[in-house]
């Protein structure tokens, strides 16, 4: 054994002549032992003692950790809990003291002295129905004086809808055939949802009817009485919702499907704007539609004001309807 | 201030306080609903009836329903054990 390691050393090493003498060769296996020995028990004692001191130090670790625990589960929750309920009780006191002293500085209502009873609330007043043609001068103000701003508010819905639209739409198909989430989400609405309610469905046939007249109502008359598009838009779609609850999907699927919002929305957005576009070329006067003002009160009168409350109100029905849609199942 | 603006202001006053410490979410989107049909009437009676008309339908229609849909799919919204058995 010791021959054949030396012969390999000699031969890979050197050749066939060795610097190494017989003695050494013969010495090549032998393990030095009492050295060995003495090193390998140092060794061992070193060993020991660092288990021993990572030991101690992982204890006394897990012994800190233990307290932070046993201190965090029981007097730390209740103090933050304690200075939880104090900063919000803080917060809030202050708030409802701040807006109170707000309110203590601001005029008395009903005062004819106050400082909003100036001369552009004063001009209004006087020439509105004449200039506008609209008896109602909220809608007067938002929809001819104020209509760009309106017609911005409008771009706000849509720009609401279109981010609920990139959050919650589902992919409905793909190659022409209905994806697995979605039918997934057509499951669970069915599942879940409330169907041939007799109650529900009772109660939907009376209101219905009722509730999308008077938004109906309120839309066309607008300009005549309280209310206009926004409110109507907002009564109409929630006739809409309670009809979808009491009767599912597959009914109002034969009028209202995805592409019907797609399109009424496009068509009401662009026609406004393209109302209100004349604005450009009057230099932002919103008054000289060239359109002929009618007698205040009569439905057809106050120029574009009909027109736009119908297109503001079938944005905003839309949307209403769609929102609770997108929410409730993930597409119309 | 007429006795009916009281009396609305202060149903105004416990419904809000009601909303924020009711337990239960269902009961206090409930609650809020109730504060929002109260300011439409404060609305009427601060002679604005455009928005009066604005509060009872979004306020106390339309965040309702969105609300009411979020507490189900959250699942906060217990159903009955005998509804379920009926499945």
């Amino acid at each position: 054994m010791k021959k054949k390691i030396a012969d390999i050393l000699r031969q890979r090493f050197y050749g066939d002549e060795s610097p190494l003498d017989e003695d050494m060769i013969a010495s090549l296996g032998e393990q030095p032992q009492g050295l060995t020995r003495s090193s390998n028990e140092a060794l061992e004692a070193l060993e020991g003692v660092r288990e021993l001191r990572v030991q101690r130090a992982q204890e006394q670790e897990h012994e800190m950790y233990r307290q932070i625990h046993a201190w965090s589960y029981s007097s730390g929750v209740k103090i933050i809990q304690r200075l939880y309920r104090i900063l919000s009780a803080v917060t809030c006191f202050g708030i409802v003291m701040f807006l109170l002293w707000t309110v203590n500085t601001l005029p008395p209502f009903g005062d004819p002295g106050n400082p909003d009873n100036n001369e552009v609330a004063a001009r209004y007043v006087e020439l509105g129905p004449g200039e506008t043609g609209a008896v109602n001068m909220v809608t007067g103000m938002i929809l001819d004086y104020r209509a760009f701003d309106t017609f911005g508010e409008a771009t706000v819905l849509f720009t609401a809808a279109c981010s609920a639209l990139f959050l919650l739409k589902l992919h409905d198909h793909k190659d022409g055939k209905p994806t697995k989430t979605w039918l997934e989400a057509e499951y669970d609405d069915r599942f879940h949802e409330p169907k041939n309610d007799q109650i529900l469905q009772f109660a939907a046939k009376l209101l219905t009817p009722v509730v999308l007249l008077f938004g109906f109502y309120v839309v066309l008359n607008g300009h005549i009485t309280p209310g206009g598009g926004f409110s109507g838009g907002a009564i109409m779609g929630a006739g809409l919702i309670l009809y979808l609850n009491a009767y599912g999907f597959k009914k109002t699927e034969r009028f209202f499907t995805y592409r019907t919002f797609q399109w009424v929305t496009f068509a009401a957005l662009l026609s406004y704007a393209g109302l209100k576009s004349y604005s450009f070329y009057t230099g932002a006067n919103h008054l000289e539609s060239g359109v002929s003002l009618g007698v205040p009160g009569n439905i057809l009168s106050a120029g574009f004001i009909l027109p736009l409350n119908i297109c503001v109100g079938l944005v905003v029905m839309c949307t209403m309807y769609v929102f609770y849609t997108l929410i409730r199942k993930g597409g119309v | 201030m007429t006795l009916l603006t009281v009396i609305v202001l202060g149903a105004l006053l416990i419904c809000a306080v009601a909303t924020c410490i009711a337990k239960d979410l269902l009961v206090s989107v409930i609650i809020f609903l109730a504060y929002s049909l109260l300011m439409s009437i404060l609305w009427i009676l601060l002679q604005s009836p455009d928005l009066a008309i604005t509060e009872a339908a979004v306020g106390a229609g339309v965040t309702g329903i969105l609300f009411f849909i979020t507490l189900k799919k959250l699942h906060a919204i217990k159903v009955k054990n005998d509804e379920e058995k009926d499945r």
